[in-house]
């Protein structure tokens, strides 16, 4: 089977660094090709690394709070940049305060997001949804 | 005495210098003008009649060459993504000392392909896509450049999952297949792209530049100009066993036409906590600034380093009189600064044409406001703790106050993004050897190595005032 191809990083200006150290560990292990571009991660950047390494997915993970601002068109960038299509995820905390993510999943799948995933989400829930979408057997 | 010369075919000098390796003393130098109308060889032996006169008669025992003449080695680049691979294939291609006259990204069309076969490169390198990565790319940019009708040799350097087919595709294009440039995102890889480019400049380009004649007389010309100057200035860094260099540097070597920077640093983040941005740059980078010469591309000094406004700030002279003697230089490119105001001029364009130069070959530090507190982010090379500061080129061997032109490459309050040296030694190239002990390194590295250490003189530690 041909390895998938995942691009990760922490979007923003946001430098937590520990939590995506341990996505890159898990997704490694999981059996992905994972291209990892640590934290303070443009937009522009996910999309480049993509094109480059061919990539299956995106997943933007972002800690802070402002990750409905810095995810905003990061979904027409990729379909401007001939990336149309590609598998894109966001978790992490990605909005200010405390509120029902059902509302926050709502938002950010209108922005063009497959899946979100709310705060202390195990990497091994990623990991499956990425085996699904991308049609990895188990 | 183990006598050895060594030649440097220039596009306007060619240059020889003798050394005796046994003992590692420089012997002498020479120069003779050449155009392109003069023959090559008539330049040359212009050169070492002038050479014997200083050292009389000589047996050499070996005779190396290096050259930049008939255009030097002219290349087009050819990537994926502008700031990945597309970079990745101009550095590795500047570091072979060539001249980039072309850097593509994303898919060749119609129009590039034209521009291509205009400008006849030399040689082409074809990169684009990490190792099993985008591989679209690179097979419709092959296919592309098979439809050129100009002949060069293709080097292949890009996604090592259809290599083979990219050189399929290039049909009757004479193509070599090497390691990828960028085999995983954000990692270079320029050293076999290299090595298959130097061994086509030897192979291929001495003859097709018309230089066999000239190949014949001496025992190989070995590379172009620069990928000498910069072999001389690791060496210099670096030593060689048995032989400790001097330590990490950055060259500048300030010419007619171009502005070339080399350093030979790391450059890696000094701190834990600074975040590396893009990609991360070779130890041993060039880079080549073809807007900022001295003479031939003098007046894109003043555009590029704000305005003539400081350069007659510099030249202690009203900015009328700047542009009017900047215009003078820009039509005479023969000129030598004879008069006192011409001195000062040529001091405030080398000071302007380092500084720009220099600016653009470091990286930067940019600091971002995070909840968390400050962090800095870093693209390029931090060169801030680099302490060697080597200045050659013909405008800074006749200067008289070159340590205060180096100053200008320093770290400034001014630019205080710029992570540029904050106090270096400045070593003075003022016999013009470099190139020379670069070719010398390949067969003698310990005295290309003494003779440096003794030839290029120190000028003190420079800082930038402000």
């Amino acid at each position: 089977m041909d390895q998938k191809k995942i691009v990760i990083g922490v979007i923003g200006a946001d430098v937590h660094a520990v939590g995506n150290k341990i996505l890159y560990h898990a997704f490694t292990q999981a059996g992905f090709h994972v291209i990892n571009l640590g934290v303070m991660v443009s937009q522009e950047e996910y999309i480049s690394a993509a094109i480059e390494a061919d990539a299956d997915a995106i997943v933007v993970s972002s800690l802070y709070g402002h990750g409905e601002l810095d995810c905003r068109g990061m979904r027409e960038k990729c379909d401007e940049s001939g990336l149309k299509g590609i598998l894109l995820y966001v978790g992490g905390n990605i909005v200010v305060g405390k509120q029902p993510f059902e509302d926050v999943e709502k938002r950010f799948k209108a922005m063009g997001f497959d899946r979100v995933f709310g705060p202390g989400t195990p990497p091994e829930t990623t990991i499956d949804a990425l085996k699904e979408d991308l049609g990895v057997a188990e | 005495m183990e006598a050895v010369l060594l030649i440097d075919f220039g596009s306007t000098y060619t240059k020889v210098t003798a050394v005796d390796q046994s003992s590692s003393q420089l012997l002498g130098t020479a120069a003779a003008y050449t155009t392109v109308e003069t023959d090559v060889g008539d330049g040359l032996s212009t050169a070492l009649a002038e050479l014997k006169r200083q050292t009389g008669k000589i047996e050499y025992q070996k005779r190396l060459a290096c050259s930049s003449a008939a255009g030097g080695l002219r290349m087009v680049a050819i990537g994926l993504v502008p700031e990945l691979t597309a970079k990745a294939a101009k550095l590795a291609s500047l570091g072979a000392g060539a001249k980039v006259i072309g850097n593509y990204s994303y898919q060749l069309n119609e129009d590039d392909v034209e521009e291509i076969d205009a400008l006849k490169p030399d040689i082409v390198l074809l990169t684009g896509g990490i190792d099993g990565g985008n591989s679209e790319s690179i097979l419709h940019n092959a296919k592309m450049l098979s439809g050129c009708s100009a002949d060069f040799p293709v080097v292949v350097a890009g996604n090592r999952s259809c290599a083979r087919q990219a050189a399929k595709l290039l049909g009757n294009k004479t193509s070599y297949l090497v390691e990828n440039v960028m085999p995983e995102l954000n990692r270079l890889n320029v050293l076999p792209a290299q090595q298959k480019i130097r061994e086509l400049f030897l192979e291929r380009i001495v003859r097709a530049k018309g230089l066999s004649r000239e190949a014949e007389l001496v025992d190989g010309i070995l590379m172009p100009t620069p990928a000498a100057v910069m072999a001389a200035m690791e060496l210099l860094a670096g030593g060689c066993p048995g032989h400790s260099g001097i330590g990490e540097l950055i060259a500048a070597d300030l010419g007619g036409a171009t502005t070339d920077i080399y350093s030979i640093a790391s450059g890696d983040p000094r701190k834990d906590t600074t975040v590396y941005k893009g990609l991360p740059e070779p130890y041993a980078k060039r880079t080549v600034e073809g807007d900022i010469g001295m003479r031939y591309s003098v007046l894109g000094i003043p555009e590029a380093a704000g305005g003539y406004r400081r350069v007659a700030e510099l030249a202690e002279m009203p900015e009328e009189k700047a542009r009017e003697l900047t215009a003078y230089l820009a039509a005479h490119t023969d000129a030598l600064p004879t008069t006192g105001e011409l001195e000062r001029i040529d001091f405030a364009l080398a000071a302007l044409a380092v500084e720009t130069a220099v600016a653009r070959h470091c990286g930067t530090m940019e600091q971002v406001f995070t909840l968390t507190g400050t962090a800095l982010a870093q693209t390029g090379k931090d060169l801030t703790e680099v302490e060697r500061l080597v200045m050659t080129g013909g405008a800074v061997i006749h200067a008289k106050r070159v340590a205060d032109i180096a100053a200008h490459a320093l770290y400034s309050t001014k630019q205080p993004e710029s992570l540029r040296p904050l106090k270096a030694e400045i070593l003075v190239d003022k016999e013009y050897i470099l190139a020379a002990m670069g070719l010398l390194a390949g067969h003698h590295p310990a005295s290309a190595l003494n003779v440096m250490k003794k030839e290029l003189v120190s000028h003190g530690f420079a800082q930038q005032k402000n």
